[in-house]
């Protein structure tokens, strides 16, 4: 029982990121259309918004403390991050602990900004090119974004810590009344998940209860006669492309103190992240979203001692296994529309 | 002649003479020049031309003539590098049988993967590959460890049985050979500056891969070829003209999944080592890349884009800051700064980006590749020429065309 | 006994009764036409005859066998070729290569490797596609790329594979929807000259009255998922249930 538990746990901030970036794959997918390889290459700019604002935040000036002396006996150099001279020096260390967070507010126009110059700038000339175009298009751009980000921050891991107040770990089985130190889940990792829930709950609201997201939806479905009713389509999938690259990047800011952001980050979820589409079904939010922590799940279930025992190596291969049955089986995935991507 | 017409024989003939050729084309430098760093003629990165060339050529069997693209067919060549090794590790260091089982072995295994994933098109199709590919990979290193040696890999060793080669002298490694010809033997010729290398190995690629260059020319002039190309246009025609897609598209599968298994065998024959790192789907999508470059569809883009590549990646990624500096030595300092300032970030280990910066404008701007880009200059000379033909005409007659 | 039949077919899509006991009798050699207002259960019931659909009940017969669960190379390969609403052509290749392909399907079935020998060497076949394009009044437009024609040569491509197969029935699913006047004419020409010259049979769904009246001799009028009356198209004519039911309805 406290496996399965530990399990499903470990499965969802896994899960989380996986239904955070299917989201917004089929989101693009099902207004414009777009089979979106760059997608990975935004979740990765997502988590380097975050590295970037703690650099901000820790820039610093160099002082000479004539208190203390260095090994050497000479004066020690300190380095003061300029929002100590604004805040005080309280509240700027506060500020560049909580730098992941805000990271959010900084991420949010930065990702919106590079969406809408992705889709007028490249992908809205591939519309109506064959989606083998599209892919290879936005593929190529995927790798063009990951090498920028390699050459300013270079190719190795940097490491991003969440605020100190969520450092550690939950007992969730004391807290359920199994022995302590059994269930043991990192708070981050919580965090992480809730922020999903919301984030995930927030698109959904949007798109159900807004005006602007019911037009979406009918133009989801049948663009032509949108159209025709005189409203710009267009220029709202337009913004839902600006809208998908910033749940793209929120997930990435957030997965930060999880993995340290990598340049090649994005490429290792997208590969995941497609094969959680296509399981869900091309163009299904909710079936994304299902097949998102359906996957992550199974994959931290597969990875249990138990069942590497019976079937060895199956940890490394059962998001495939699935989604190989799962397309052939239904091939629509589990939550698919008839008839999409099916020339 | 050979079953060609004139065109393809010129072209055939053509590639067959740049590859005997390629130690002098691709040495044009002396040695102890400064642009000698640019000569691509040693026999590691020829090989790498005519071996990944090979594969592009495979894959454009596929995807140029059927349009279905496949995200996984590193897989096949690392199944063909698995299966060269153990028959270098059991029967013998001679590299024919063993290249013989690797494309064999890679048949078979495209087979079943090809029977699978063929009963989805469009991007199931391509996550179904991928998926199969991301799975044999990670088998490879984990379970499989047995059979593929895991992280390390395989190399031949000195305890290995080989039934026909009998036990090595002591102090002796097994070295991969044809017939007792070693594959890295090499015989230097010296003229003035230069240096030019002719390597057993990459003569031995180099006639594979005029071989499957002529076996593929073959089949895009075929009936079949015609139908794979019928299969790409139109799938609802062809069902209802009474012929059914899934017996063409797995046969090129198959054979696209032969070549791809013929170049991991030829890997193999040349460095005698199999990694799973062969099988990542980021060699897949290389190749995906190289065949889009060279022109998809077009009989000589893979080979193009396979070979410009491989440059790339093996020249243009050396050029560190130092070197520009000295190229831009005769600059005023501001300017010689600034400059390498913009050209760094692209060459050196930021070749990549230059690849995918390339890469994005050939889809683009050519969907047809570096051949279309060829052909559309050609036209634009041949259309000067027409147009000064056209006013020359009062004074002279040209031949028509 | 018509080389199709058709007996009691019945289609549902969740509430709607898309097809009613339909019972249909296509007698060989004739050109027979299915006609019927929108949403009369017309392109269900082609769906029905090649395959794409199955019926809830009945049965559908083709020179005594069932079509029924057939895919559909396999409905072609028993002698039925289908024209559709919009020509499906192979774009990507020559006006030859499209004529190549039915004859090498005709010659070889549904697979043959001949993955080496060249295209010239094969017997025939482009001598074979050389003749029907002449006969289409096409061959100047041999090395034409297929998708850059004008729809009424589409049109007169498409039937003319289908021809090239020597099927028993062709199968038109409204041959001139959207053309225009002149290219309609010139189909109808084409079917009339096709239905005197060969031994087929041909089935048209059709909207068109122009060219129902043109071609056919035997018209069925559907309404509502149901055979309404089946007659020669004099009697169709007058028919006064005809007239309430369709012409009467789409005046």
């Amino acid at each position: 029982m406290e496996a399965i538990i530990l399990q499903i746990l470990n499965g969802l901030d896994k899960g989380s990121a996986y239904a955070l970036i299917a989201l917004g794959l089929t989101l693009i997918f099902g207004t414009l259309g777009v089979v979106n390889f760059a997608h990975g290459a935004l979740f990765m700019i997502g988590a380097f918004c975050a590295v970037t604002l703690s650099r901000i935040l820790t820039a610093s000036r160099t002082v000479i403390d004539e208190t203390k002396t260095d090994f050497l006996g000479n004066p020690l150099k300190v380095d003061v991050p300029h929002v100590y001279d604004w805040f005080g020096e309280a509240a700027g260390a506060t500020i560049i602990d909580w730098a992941v967070p805000l990271s959010i507010l900084f991420a949010i126009p930065v990702m919106m900004l590079i969406g809408l110059i992705m889709e007028r700038g490249l992908i809205k000339h591939f519309y109506s090119r064959p989606h083998a175009d599209q892919i290879l298009v936005t593929f190529g751009l995927a790798i063009v974004l990951q090498e920028i980000i390699k050459y300013f921050y270079g190719a190795n891991p940097i490491p991003t810590p969440a605020p100190d107040a969520f450092r550690g770990s939950f007992d969730f089985g004391a807290a359920l009344g199994f022995d302590p130190n059994v269930i043991i889940y990192p708070y981050w990792r919580l965090v992480y998940f809730a922020f999903a829930a919301v984030i995930i709950g927030a698109v959904f609201a949007f798109l159900q209860f807004t005006t602007f997201g019911m037009v979406v939806r009918a133009g989801m479905a049948d663009r032509e006669t949108v159209g025709l009713l005189g409203i710009d389509i267009d220029k709202r999938f337009t913004l839902m492309f600006g809208l998908a690259a910033a749940v793209a990047g929120l997930a990435g800011v957030m997965y930060a103190p999880i993995n340290s952001p990598n340049y090649h980050m994005g490429m290792d979820f997208l590969v995941l992240s497609f094969v959680v589409v296509v399981v869900g079904g091309m163009g299904s939010l909710p079936g994304a979203v299902a097949a998102g922590f359906l996957l992550g799940i199974l994959e931290s279930f597969a990875s249990m001692g138990a069942v590497l025992e019976v079937l060895p190596g199956i940890n490394q291969i059962i998001i495939y296994l699935v989604a190989i049955i799962i397309l052939l089986t239904r091939p629509r995935g589990l939550m698919g529309r008839k008839g999409v991507m099916e020339e | 002649m050979l079953g060609l017409n004139k065109k393809d024989l010129k072209l055939l003939l053509i590639v067959a003479v740049l590859a005997i050729l390629a130690p002098f084309i691709l040495n044009p430098f002396p040695e102890d020049s400064a642009m000698a760093q640019f000569n691509a003629g040693y026999p590691d990165l020829m090989q790498r031309f005519v071996i990944f060339g090979i594969f592009a050529i495979g894959f454009n069997i596929l995807f140029g003539l059927t349009g279905y693209l496949s995200f996984g067919h590193a897989a096949f060549l690392g199944v063909g590098s698995y299966a060269a090794i153990w028959m270098m590790k059991l029967l013998t260091m001679n590299v024919i049988p063993a290249i013989m089982l690797s494309v064999l072995f890679a048949g078979l295994f495209s087979l079943i993967v090809g029977w699978i994933s063929l009963r989805r098109s469009g991007i199931y199709f391509a996550i179904l590959t991928l998926a199969f590919a991301q799975m044999s990979y990670s088998l490879a290193y984990s379970v499989l460890t047995p059979i593929t040696g895991g992280e390390t890999g395989l190399q031949p060793k000195v305890t290995d049985p080989r039934i026909l080669d009998g036990t090595l002298p002591q102090g002796e490694t097994a070295r991969a050979n044809i017939f007792g010809l070693e594959m890295n033997s090499s015989y230097d010729l010296i003229v003035g500056g230069w240096l030019f290398t002719f390597n057993v190995g990459y003569y031995i690629a180099a006639i594979a891969m005029l071989a499957s260059f002529y076996v593929a020319i073959r089949i895009f002039r075929s009936p079949f070829g015609t139908m794979l190309r019928a299969v790409k246009s139109n799938q609802t025609r062809m069902y209802y003209t009474g012929l059914n897609a899934k017996p063409y598209t797995l046969a090129a599968f198959v054979i696209s999944g032969m070549y791809a298994g013929l170049a991991g065998g030829l890997l193999v024959a040349m460095d005698t080592q199999a990694g799973a790192e062969r099988m990542f789907w980021t060699a897949s999508g290389e190749v995906v890349l190289m065949t889009i470059l060279g022109g998809a569809g077009t009989l000589i883009g893979p080979v193009l884009g396979a070979g410009l590549i491989k440059y790339m990646e093996n020249i243009l990624s050396k050029i560190n800051k130092d070197i520009l500096h000295q190229w831009f030595a005769f600059l005023p300092d501001g300017l010689e700064d600034f400059i390498i300032t913009i050209v760094y970030p692209f060459i050196g280990k930021g070749w990549h980006l230059t690849l995918g910066l390339i890469f994005m404008g050939v889809v683009i701007f050519l969907p047809g590749g570096l051949v279309e880009g060829g052909q559309r200059i050609a036209r634009l000379f041949r259309g000067k020429k027409a147009k000064e033909s056209d006013s020359d005409k009062s004074t002279q007659s040209t031949p028509a065309e | 006994m018509g080389i199709l039949e058709v007996k009691n077919v019945n289609k549902r899509f969740g509430g709607l009764q898309a097809l009613g006991d339909v019972n249909l009798s296509v007698e060989e050699g004739s050109v027979h036409a299915i006609i019927g207002p929108n949403g009369a259960g017309k392109s269900t019931l082609l769906n029905c005859l090649i395959g794409k659909l199955i019926p809830d009940t009945g049965s559908v017969m083709f020179d005594g066998q069932s079509v029924l669960g057939r895919k559909p190379y396999e409905i072609n390969q028993m002698g039925i070729s289908r024209v559709f609403q919009t020509p499906e052509i192979f774009g990507d290749l020559t006006v030859l290569e499209n004529m190549m392909i039915p004859i090498f399907a005709k010659r070889d079935g549904a697979f043959r490797m001949h993955a080496i020998e060249s295209t010239e060497r094969e017997s025939g076949i482009i001598e074979q596609a050389e003749q029907m394009l002449e006969s289409l009044n096409m061959a100047d437009q041999r090395h034409n790329h297929s998708a850059s024609m004008s729809r009424g040569n589409k049109r007169r491509l498409e039937i003319g594979m289908c021809l090239a197969q020597n099927p028993r029935l062709l199968l038109l699913d409204e041959p001139t929807a959207g053309m225009a006047r002149a290219d309609t004419n010139n189909t109808i020409d084409l079917l009339k000259q096709i239905s005197d010259d060969r031994d087929i049979t041909i089935a048209i769904i059709e909207h068109d009255m122009h060219v129902v009246f043109s071609l056919a001799n035997r018209i069925t009028v559907l309404a509502q998922g149901t055979p309404l009356v089946e007659d020669t198209p004099d009697k169709i004519k007058g028919h006064p249930k005809v007239r309430e039911a369709y012409l009467g309805e789409s005046a």
